[in-house]
């Protein structure tokens, strides 16, 4: 049996994460641990603030609250853009719980959101009023301490933001490969290039970013950025896949996206 | 250590439960309430088959911690049939022979009954989609498909093609 506190903002939840107490969100990653014989875990911490699943308009971007779901993202005229990459995340069901906080930490393969916004810039806001970079902040998750309270992330259309998962059962499986494209204004000048699934956590390809900067979109212009495109990615076997057969996808998903050249459309619509 | 109260809706009647502290709703609903209908299957969010309705909409019972359906409104397939009298989907099912071992059945009735209670008349792909996050690995969803999509029109009154 664990013990379950409970508190009404996320500064207070914060407060109390320590000696193998874990905040429950959505529940889909942690409740699986806790079912599995909760090793490592002494307790569960909770907060019931409904601002935490907010998304607003914040400034040109769109603040999303930690705790909103994929069905929020999905929802939210704010965020429409990023529908697609919340669509890809499990079936309905674990799209009504799953929450954008969660995804943040979510081990390989998951984390299909979190590349999402990785190739957006998005800015990562601690409940203690720190805030930073999305790069910055996987790269140290694994030492993280506190509670992310929300993400900025710019406003984006469909024709700016592009993103691909594939999986072995569709519509709904773990990523093989998971790739994020924003084109900022619709060009590839200043683009950012992320993948899911390539490594411990979502990476940006910035050879490959930098190899597309004013490149042309089309089959000729995006050669330099499909070979650079696996630089600095470190993807693993697992079930699902070997390292070498994502290696081997990886630049034909990206062409395929940079293209525009359709394949599995996600549904837009939960 | 004690046991937190926990009052909800269940399938329309008024339900009051103790629970112990990281207790699933899935395992209260079967053990803490009676109601065997959801099934446990992988505990870990895979397969669907506890697939509940809180407020409408389908969540995976066995990944949600008990004590926060609070005050909520909980549907599982023991309430689908009213009386003696079949939902339009558990006819179909059995009509169509949309259930061979019957595991998945629960999970994939109230994903099912989650999408028709907002869309009467969904397309394949709907179905399809709605039926994404449960598995079943008897009959290859073909049937199951078909079954959602007659329940759907025999709701509406129309012809079942």
């Amino acid at each position: 049996m664990l013990s379950v506190q409970v508190f009404p903002t996320l500064n207070e939840a914060a407060g109390h994460l320590s000696g193998g107490a874990v905040y429950l969100a959505g529940g889909t990653l942690v409740m699986r641990r806790v079912n599995y014989g909760a090793a490592g875990l002494s307790g569960l911490v909770r907060a019931t603030d409904p601002t935490i699943r907010s998304i607003t308009a914040a400034g040109g971007g769109v603040r999303i609250g930690a705790g909103a779901t994929m069905a929020d993202v999905i929802a939210a005229p704010e965020t429409a853009g990023l529908a697609v990459a919340a669509h890809s995340v499990g079936g309905p069901a674990i799209r009504n719980m799953a929450t954008v906080g969660g995804n943040l930490f979510a081990p390989h393969p998951y984390g299909d959101f979190a590349t999402a916004l990785l190739a957006l810039d998005a800015r990562v806001e601690w409940a203690d009023g720190r805030s930073e970079p999305m790069d910055s902040f996987l790269a140290g998750r694994a030492n993280a301490s506190g509670l992310v309270a929300a993400v900025t992330v710019p406003r984006v259309s469909g024709s700016e933001f592009r993103f691909r998962k594939m999986v072995r059962s569709k519509p709904a499986g773990a990523s093989l490969v998971s790739i994020a494209v924003w084109l900022p204004g619709g060009r590839t000048q200043n683009c950012r290039i992320a993948f899911g699934a390539m490594g411990p956590t979502p990476l940006r390809a910035k050879a490959a970013e930098a190899a597309l900067d004013g490149a042309r979109l089309d089959t000729e212009g995006i050669q330099p950025a499909l070979q650079a495109c696996l630089q600095g990615l470190a993807p693993v076997d697992d079930p699902l896949a070997s390292a070498w057969y994502r290696a081997e996808v990886a630049p034909i998903q990206l062409a395929r996206l940079l293209l525009d050249q359709g394949g599995y459309e996600w549904p837009r619509h939960q | 250590m004690a046991k937190t109260p926990v009052s909800f809706t269940l399938n329309d009647a008024e339900t009051a439960v103790f629970v112990d502290g990281g207790a699933n709703l899935l395992d209260v609903l079967r053990r803490g309430v009676g109601d065997l209908s959801p099934k446990i299957g992988c505990a870990q969010g895979t397969c669907g088959s506890c697939t509940v309705l809180i407020d409408g909409k389908p969540h995976l019972s066995c990944l949600t911690l008990a004590e926060t359906i609070e005050g909520r409104r909980v549907e599982t397939t023991g309430g689908l049939a009213n009386g003696p009298d079949l939902h339009a989907l558990q006819t179909a099912f059995m009509e169509g022979f949309a259930a061979q071992c019957g595991y998945c059945t629960a999970g994939m009735l109230m994903a099912a009954k989650a999408l028709l209670d907002r869309n009467a008349n969904p397309s394949r792909d709907e179905v399809i989609e709605a039926i994404s996050g449960n598995l079943c690995r008897c009959t290859g969803y073909e049937p199951i498909v078909n079954a959602i999509l007659a329940a759907a029109a025999r709701q509406q009154g129309r012809a079942i093609v």
